[in-house]
């Protein structure tokens, strides 16, 4: 699915054009900003964002100085916890949405090459899963499992899977009648190759667009599950654990419960326009409709 | 005009007059119920057949009483018996009931209810969470209606005080198996309602022996969410707090007028549990490096906000007998690593942390879980919720290190229980507890129980945090409620709203 050159388009298409790049933009920009700043924490944060033992003394000092975003109640530096809770985030949910693609996305090819009783029974599995409320689910894993960083991300990455088993069953179905794959088949393909050569790459760009969306409600999951204190454990820093702790103290400490609040807004917010941006980018049907409208 | 006037100044004198009648009335009017917030739910409302502390206080001293009473400072008083009797050998008390005193549900209160009750709780299949209170007791024997002989087979020392818990208060034979869900006792006030989930009501019990209670009714609502509680308050919806749950917004209610802030002491010495019966804190070495290694006073100040009384030992500081040893183990982080070198753990140690849902434990857990890692122990923090606690370290031993308050009075002698979950066998210390239940004499009794203390100090049995302060708000107006919490107990008895 490749992309026209912006030259070729109408006038018109083209300040829609300018207007969808600005939320990719956007979105792309706040998203890679995250990532530095997720990266940069690995090498380096204003403070230790957990020195031993507590400096308890420097406790919920506002903004100032030193501590640009103020310390939480045990006297941490909350920008450093912020930067390391970004690094948290980033890679629960990216290995959470990996779990998703990677188990959901063959169930869908597969279900879609098969089809007949085998593509039931596992979209109706799928469905049973994705019939429950997606932090219901992770509540019961993380409550069976055990609260903690690996559990959360087991039980994010669970609810990920239908969602990719279905979008990838969905685009796949449609394919498989399109004349280049009964070309494929005629050439005596297997269906496991076909989906793999030439049903894969077509569903690829709906894959990521996917992706970006539940990367975005991973962060979201991982925030909540830690909040409500069945998701990352301390000494690690985490968005969620930061505005419970501070949740008390909101009247006369608003710094501690501001930053992490922002923090998980922007993140989510920057990941929803770069998503919002890649399918209108690349989703030829939306990209169709627009052009006859 | 004039006539104007002269009616203005008639409606004036009739105001006056009414203003003058009703002023009596409006006196009489201040408000006569009172919600108390809770952050526990009582499980049942039986204070003889549940450990909860939520039990007690809903129902001590307002729907039941014992044949003593512990008072708001913690002193023996009499209740249901009016008087006692003493043999010389320390072994027979005599208890002289109260005449006229009747249960809610009409029946008459005498000496085969109190028979009938000591005996059901020291029964071999009593479900009372304190049987050791009863241990001494040999027989109960009803005199006649209004006289009962207890006869102990060793010297109990404080047994006018157990008696006075609310694990020992008088019930009736007839309605003692539905106290869980329908309470029937003879105090002040009689249960009425409880919508479970959210608030028991009591109204006041017009037939009462004593002086009765200025209250007409009595809700004990139950907010288990800080912020919710906070809100609450704020709100007006509660009226009192008594064991106000997050001590960080206290500064609030102290700089507004409409609520008191009134910070007393209670029983519950918070520790840091360790398993002693589990490698390698069976070696004292580890035991004592772990106290080198905890700063009391900034787990006080990062989780309680500065409210906490730093102890040495398991043992309420406000207590005559009280030993100040929290400078036996002085924060020391470099002798804590040489102890443990010489321990054999130079490298260090990974251990568990398993934290019930309280905020002294959370939030004490994440800085003491600091304070260990700067000594090269990896605390790995496990939080649980009260059932899985109770069923894990408590109950199973599951556990390296926990934290936990432990809120009855007097309790030092559950170091020398073999069943207990810290594991701990020490010959000497239950030699001093025999001695200190056969002896009466009372300087004897606090040079033992400072031998006591002293003793589980040295073996570094737990690491002894701090008492645990109860920070309660509540509403300027209301009086009488008790300050400190000599017992779990949320008494109702002299509470009373000033106008």
């Amino acid at each position: 699915m490749s992309m026209e050159p912006l030259t070729d388009l109408p006038r018109q298409e083209r300040g829609r054009w300018r207007a969808q790049h600005l939320s990719l933009v956007i979105g792309a920009a706040i998203t890679l900003g995250i990532i530095a700043i997720a990266l940069l924490s690995v090498v380096w944060t204003p403070h230790d964002p957990n020195p031993t033992p507590l400096p308890i003394a420097e406790r919920l000092k506002p903004p100032a100085g030193a501590h640009w975003f103020g310390t939480d109640l045990y006297g941490r530096d909350v920008l450093s916890m912020i930067m390391v809770g970004a690094r948290n985030s980033i890679l629960v949910a990216l290995v959470a949405v990996g779990i998703g693609v990677g188990i959901g996305v063959p169930l869908g090819l597969f279900a879609a090459a098969r089809r007949g009783w085998l593509d039931d029974v596992i979209m109706r599995v799928n469905d049973l899963v994705f019939a429950f409320p997606a932090l219901l689910l992770a509540i019961m894993i993380t409550a069976l499992l055990g609260p903690g960083a690996i559990n959360a991300i087991i039980a994010i990455g669970i609810f990920n899977i239908p969602v990719f088993a279905r979008v990838t069953r969905g685009a796949a179905l449609s394919l498989w009648t399109r004349e280049y794959v009964l070309a494929a088949r005629v050439a005596g393909k297997g269906s496991a190759l076909i989906s793999i050569e030439h049903i894969l790459p077509n569903v690829a760009n709906i894959l990521v667009v996917q992706a970006t969306i539940q990367f975005s409600l991973g962060i979201l999951a991982e925030a909540a599950l830690s909040y409500v204190g069945l998701g990352t454990q301390p000494p690690m820093s985490s968005w969620g654990r930061m505005l419970s702790e501070s949740q008390t103290m909101f009247a006369f400490a608003p710094h501690v419960a501001i930053f992490p609040g922002l923090a998980i807004v922007i993140t989510v917010l920057g990941l929803n326009l770069l998503g919002d941006g890649l399918r209108d980018m690349l989703d030829p049907r939306l990209r169709r409709e627009r052009s006859t409208a | 005009m004039r006539r104007a006037l002269g009616k203005s100044l008639g409606l004036a004198a009739l105001a006056v007059a009414l203003l003058a009648g009703l002023a009596p009335h409006a006196a009489l009017a201040a408000r006569t119920d009172v919600t108390i917030g809770m952050q526990l739910e009582p499980p049942n409302l039986d204070p003889t057949g549940g450990a909860a502390a939520a039990i007690d206080e809903v129902v001590y001293a307002n729907v039941f009483e014992g044949l003593t009473r512990i008072g708001a400072d913690g002193s023996v008083l009499p209740a249901l018996a009016a008087s006692w009797d003493i043999s010389d050998d320390g072994l027979v008390y005599t208890f002289n009931l109260r005449d006229g005193v009747t249960f809610h549900d009409g029946t008459a209160f005498d000496a085969e209810d109190v028979k009938f009750s000591l005996d059901r709780a020291r029964a071999e299949d009593s479900t009372n969470a304190q049987k050791a209170l009863f241990a001494a007791i040999d027989s109960v024997e009803a005199v006649d209606a209004l006289t009962v002989k207890v006869t102990l087979s060793r010297l109990e020392g404080a047994f006018l005080f157990n008696i006075g818990w609310g694990d020992a208060v008088i019930v009736a034979q007839e309605t003692a198996a539905d106290n869980a869900t329908r309470p029937v006792g003879t105090g002040p006030f009689m249960f009425s309602d409880w919508v479970q989930g959210d608030r028991v009501e009591l109204v006041r019990n017009p037939d009462y022996w004593g002086k009765p209670a200025q209250l007409e009714k009595a809700t004990f609502k139950f907010i288990s969410d800080p912020t919710a509680a906070f809100a609450a308050v704020m709100a007006e919806d509660v009226d009192a707090f008594p064991i106000f749950p997050a001590t960080e917004t206290l500064a609030q209610f102290e700089a507004d007028p409409r609520f008191s802030v009134v910070v007393g002491s209670t029983e519950g010495e918070t520790i840091l549990a360790i398993n002693n019966g589990r490698a390698p804190f069976d070696d004292i070495k580890v035991r004592q490096a772990l106290a080198h290694a905890i700063d009391r006073q900034a787990v006080i100040d990062g989780a309680m906000f500065g409210y906490g009384t730093p102890i040495g030992t398991h043992f309420a500081p406000h207590h005559p007998a009280y030993v100040d040893l929290t400078s036996q183990y002085p924060y020391d982080p470099e002798r804590a690593r040489a102890l443990l070198a010489e321990a054999g753990h130079g490298d260090g140690l990974t251990v568990s942390l398993k934290l019930p849902p309280p905020s002294y434990a959370r939030r004490g857990g994440e800085i003491i879980q600091q304070q260990l890692a700067a000594i090269g122990v990896t605390a790995e923090i496990e939080n649980l919720e009260w059932a899985q606690w109770i069923a894990e370290p408590f109950k199973g031993k599951d556990y390296d290190l926990t934290i936990v308050s432990h809120t009855e009075p007097m309790d030092i002698g559950i170091y020398a229980r073999d069943d207990y979950y810290f594991d701990y066998h020490s010959d000497a210390f239950k030699a001093i507890m025999t001695e200190l239940n056969n002896t009466t004499d009372p300087a004897r009794r606090t040079e033992l129980f400072q031998d006591a203390q002293r003793r589980i100090t040295d073996d570094a049995v737990n690491v002894f945090l701090f008492e645990l302060a109860k920070a309660g708000v509540w509403n300027a107006k209301l009086k009488g409620l008790w300050a400190n919490a000599p017992v779990q107990a949320n008494d109702l008895t002299g509470a009373y709203w000033e106008d």
